[in-house]
């Protein structure tokens, strides 16, 4: 099940770059790229060129909006940034990601005694 | 909703390529630079740096490849470019372009416009309730198909049928009504109270005429159409109530009916009226002058529903010999009266049309082909570098589609311009007995029949390609280039479609040959009179002043005097009904003095004055006409015409014979004192009956016609005669002012016969056009592949007596064959149209042998310009230029 696989990777890697916008506020995709590889402690070893369609995505569904800026070293870089939609939306995945994976660490978690 | 956005956005992207691929790129490349001054700084060799950084992206060409289908529809992207290859081929050749692109529309514009004819006569329904179920119910006797009810018959049809829901009569009649303009006639008719009812139509405002209010005591009620309504009366609503006074009699004005309503037996009429039968002719059972409509009780059949009526006048028969000999029963869908006569012509015209279509197709599909030759090494290319077959044919569904959309938008656009054209053509007359005409246009139907041409139409010009990309071997394709054994194939199959198109454009000539020589024949008909300079009009006086018989035969002596006072005018006369309209108005003759078994001998009887025989230049073969002074003082005298004089008197003088009614009631007997040769009294294309004519100072009107025959210019007369005419009293009412040549000329017979050749032949023109096109297309093309062999041959010596031989035979083949073919199929397709030709067999030697020279020696023609270009060709060049 290829698909359904990249399905929730690249449903995974949105969130993960909406939570990234959320934070650090406007950004470019490299930058993006570098704190998703941060945060996850270099434990997730992805190729920066999988985020841009993940970008167009997001981007073309409303969450967030493209420009082209000059980063802190004075490249020419395009900025990402949340829309107020993109926020909510942000919102609700989150709160779904918290319950889903709630939900998934009680079966894994050590079985106590029922009463 | 979020996903439709986002897909709006990708369909967006489909259009703005460049843009976003430029944007991409930059994007990238800004990602690298930040990555590798990251890199830098951390301490690597700028090498490196960079190096590490392409890593890290990914590769380039992967990235851009999945943005690029996330950006856009990866199906759409590719049929656009498919489409914007197409219009670039097409604009790089606009030749072709034009030429398929015009060929679709002529033919799509044709057929949808005639269509649309069809649609309206014979596809949409009547605007009655369930109009299927409606008939027409009429008396019918050995000489008249048709022959209209008696009063009496009609109720007696009414009480004892068991197969209808309800049946009604109607009559047309024109009224005379005080209006700003002066006396005008108004066209009306007088039905029986349930008409309405039983067509299933209420009236739009007011109320509907209600049982018994036509019997002739009752009140006098008037429906107005929703047109006199609008016209005379501003669409007011209190209309309802009001008076209105009608040939001197007064109305009350119940009704208004819908505006959708029409009913084509009674044209225009404006006021709807009820019957209210007064005496004289309602009372007797052999006055005929009502027409039926029933409607069929549910489940029963139009066999069921004619068996009963005629076993009612059978029974009627039996009953009163006298008047019911011989008068049986006619029923017929009511929609085949009012399309009956137009039915066959629409249909010839359509399947005229659908040729018309079929070879535009074929020319279109050929003109194809040759581009799929010519391309068959850009196709094997593509092939061998891995399109798929797929693609390939979507390519060529592609072109047919733009050629087709395009073809038949322009199609559309002129087959509503000749859908207005072809209307305006119509005389106002007929179209006064069309009203479903009003109709007309591109409605749903109509557009459903384009659809159904366009998306044949494209079958047709993606499978034939298709057809041929199927055995296409890349190999061949690629070495062939231009020339070798599959540009014989295409020969083959194009010489197939070519002979289709011959054999199509044969039978369509054929078609307009023989319509034309119908025609030609129908005017070639002798009228029996001289039609020229001849000014007719009908006149209607006051019944009031008039009514009395000598009033009458005053005013009519007046009438003439003063008319033939006028300059330019050589003579004048009356009549009740003018020639060229109709067989009818007849009546039941028995000769005195002869064995009579109850047979009636029905001839046509009409009223005229004493010089009408001189005016229209009818010859007087026997005895004398009537003086002016044999009025109703005198023993009654009669004309007859040679018809009746064949038929009751071969062999014998008919002078000083007598005749009277079925009864010989004495008041009846009338001497024959002359005959005259037969005038044409119904249409040309009509038989000619047996006829008497009385004189009209012995049997007086004060509603007939005015016959004026002049010396010069008739028409510039026709006001002057009117004037003089109204000096007399101004209250007569005149109508119909037109001149004899233009009666005979806008007659329906004439005009359905002449509109429908031109029609056919400017059909049949194109046809042939495209035909030889087609055939010249052909041989031109096998010219072209046979340049090296012809070069050959020329150097080993060939003539160029030879060379011209052989492509005129290879061209003459084709033409014979497709003329053959073409002569079998013309015979089958005219036995098939016989009802519409006049005078003329299917199987017309004549015209077979003038069209298959016409078709032959256009193709002759077309074939010797190719043959003519191989006959000069140059040995040296042709060898050299492989």
């Amino acid at each position: 099940m290829v698909s359904a696989k990249t399905e929730i990777w690249q449903g995974t890697l949105a969130l993960m770059i909406l939570k990234t916008l959320e934070t650090l506020g406007p950004l470019h995709g490299y930058g993006v790229a570098r704190r998703i590889e941060q945060i996850s402690g270099d434990k997730l070893c992805l190729n920066y060129g999988t985020l841009y369609p993940s970008l167009l995505k997001l981007e073309q569904e409303g969450w967030i909006v493209s420009e082209w800026g000059v980063s802190e070293n004075n490249r020419k870089a395009k900025y990402y940034k949340l829309t107020r939609s993109g926020r909510k939306q942000l919102e609700r995945e989150a709160k779904e990601w918290n319950q889903t994976t709630a939900i998934v660490a009680r079966f894994f978690a050590p079985t106590e005694g029922q009463s | 909703m979020r996903q439709l956005r986002a897909w709006l956005m990708r369909l967006k992207g489909v259009f703005l390529k460049d843009g976003r691929e430029r944007d991409l790129a930059e994007e990238l490349e800004s990602h690298l630079q930040l990555h590798i001054d990251d890199n830098i700084r951390a301490g690597m060799s700028p090498q490196e740096a960079r190096r590490v950084a392409l890593i890290k992206l990914g590769g380039l060409e992967q990235t851009k490849e999945a943005y690029r289908d996330r950006a856009t529809i990866p199906l759409v992207e590719s049929v656009v470019q498919d489409l914007r290859f197409t219009l670039r081929q097409l604009r790089k050749n606009p030749a072709f372009t034009i030429a398929a692109t015009a060929m679709v529309a002529l033919g799509i514009g044709a057929s949808v416009a005639i269509f649309a004819f069809v649609d309206v006569a014979l596809i949409k329904p009547l605007p009655y309730h369930n109009p299927s179920r409606l008939v027409y119910v009429t008396e019918t006797t050995p000489q008249v198909p048709r022959a209209a009810l008696s009063y009496p018959d009609y109720l007696d049809w009414k009480k004892f049928n068991t197969v209808f829901d309800s049946m009604d009569v109607y009559n047309q009649r024109g009224f005379v009504v005080s209006t700003s303009a002066g006396m005008e006639m108004i066209d009306g008719a007088r039905v029986s109270a349930g008409f309405f009812r039983t067509l299933g139509v209420s009236p739009l405002l007011g109320r509907d005429f209600s049982a018994g209010e036509d019997l002739p005591e009752a009140p006098r009620t008037l429906i107005l159409s929703y047109a006199a309504w609008q016209k005379r009366f501003g669409g007011k609503q209190e209309i309802i109530g009001r008076p209105i006074t009608l040939d001197e009699t007064p109305y009350n004005i119940v009704g208004v009916l819908p505006s959708d309503f029409h009913f084509a037996p009674v044209e225009n009429a404006e006021f709807w009226t009820t019957l209210n039968p007064g005496g004289g002719c309602f009372l007797r059972r052999s006055c005929h002058s009502l027409n039926g409509i029933a409607r069929l009780k549910d489940g029963v059949s139009l066999q069921a529903a004619f068996a009963d009526v005629t076993r009612i006048a059978r029974d009627l028969e039996a009953q009163y010999p006298d008047s019911n000999r011989n008068q049986g029963a006619r029923l017929e869908p009511l929609a085949s009266l009012i399309v009956g006569d137009v039915k066959p012509i629409l249909l010839l015209l359509l399947a005229g049309a659908g040729l018309l279509l079929l070879i535009a197709c074929i020319n279109v599909a050929s003109l194809l082909l040759v581009r799929y030759e010519t391309r068959k090494r850009e196709l094997a290319v593509r092939r061998a570098l891995g399109a798929t077959r797929a693609r390939l044919i979507r390519q060529f569904v592609i072109e047919a589609l733009v050629i087709v959309v395009v073809g038949s938008l322009a199609g559309l656009l002129s087959s509503q311009w000749a859908m207005y054209l072809l209307k305006g053509l119509i005389p106002t007359d007929m179209l006064a007995g069309m009203p479903y005409l009003n109709d007309l246009g591109l409605n749903s139907r109509v557009l459903i029949f384009a659809m159904a041409v366009v998306g044949f139409a494209t079958a047709l010009f993606s499978l034939t390609p298709v057809f041929r990309l199927a055995n296409l071997d890349v190999r061949e394709g690629m070495a062939e280039g231009e020339r070798g054994t599959a540009g014989k194939v295409w020969s083959r199959i194009g010489s197939k479609l070519v002979i289709v198109e011959l054999a199509t454009a044969m039978v369509l000539l054929v078609g307009a040959g023989l319509l034309g020589k119908s025609f030609y024949r129908l005017l070639q008909v002798d009228a029996g009179f001289e039609t020229k300079h001849l000014i007719t009009m009908h006149v209607r006086a006051p019944l009031s002043a008039y009514g009395d018989d000598d009033k009458a035969v005053a005013l009519g002596r007046r009438l003439v005097t003063k008319i033939k006072g006028l300059p330019g005018v050589t003579s004048a006369a009356l009549a009740d009904t003018l020639p060229l309209t109709f067989n009818g108005n007849t009546d039941w003759i028995r000769f005195v003095g002869r064995a009579y078994n109850g047979e009636h001998n029905e001839v046509n009887e009409r009223a005229v004055s004493s010089d009408y025989f001189a005016t229209l230049q009818a010859k007087l073969l026997r005895g004398r006409t009537f003086t002016d002074s044999e009025d109703k003082t005198k023993p009654k005298v009669v004309v007859i015409n040679q018809a009746l004089a064949r038929k009751y008197f071969s062999g014998e003088d008919p002078i000083g014979q007598r005749f009277g009614d079925i009864d010989v009631d004495p008041k009846s007997i009338k001497e024959i004192i002359g005959v005259v040769s037969d005038i044409r009294e119904g249409p040309l294309d009509s038989e000619i009956w047996p006829a008497y004519y009385d004189a009209f100072n012995q049997s007086p009107d004060t509603s007939y016609s005015v016959v004026v025959r002049t010396s010069q210019a008739d028409e510039s007369l026709i006001p002057t005669v009117a004037d003089a005419i109204r000096a007399i009293d101004s209250r007569i009412n005149i109508s119909s002012q037109t001149t004899m040549a233009a009666r005979a000329n806008n007659a329906p017979t004439v005009y359905l016969r002449r509109s429908s050749t031109w029609l056919v032949a400017g059909f049949a023109a194109v046809a042939l056009l495209l035909g030889v096109v087609g055939l010249y297309g052909v041989i031109a093309y096998s010219v072209s592949q046979r340049t090296r062999e012809i070069g050959v041959r020329i150097a080993l010596g060939a003539q160029r007596r030879t060379v011209y031989r052989l492509i005129l035979k290879e061209a003459g083949a084709l033409a014979l064959t497709g003329i053959v073919i073409g002569t079998g199929c013309a015979i089958v397709v005219a036995s098939l149209m016989r009802k519409l030709l006049f005078g003329t067999a299917p199987w017309d030697l004549t015209t077979l042998i003038c069209v298959a020279a016409v078709l032959g020696g256009s193709a002759l023609l077309a074939s010797f310009l190719p043959a003519r270009r191989a006959a000069t060709v140059d040995p040296m060049s042709a060898l050299r230029a492989e």
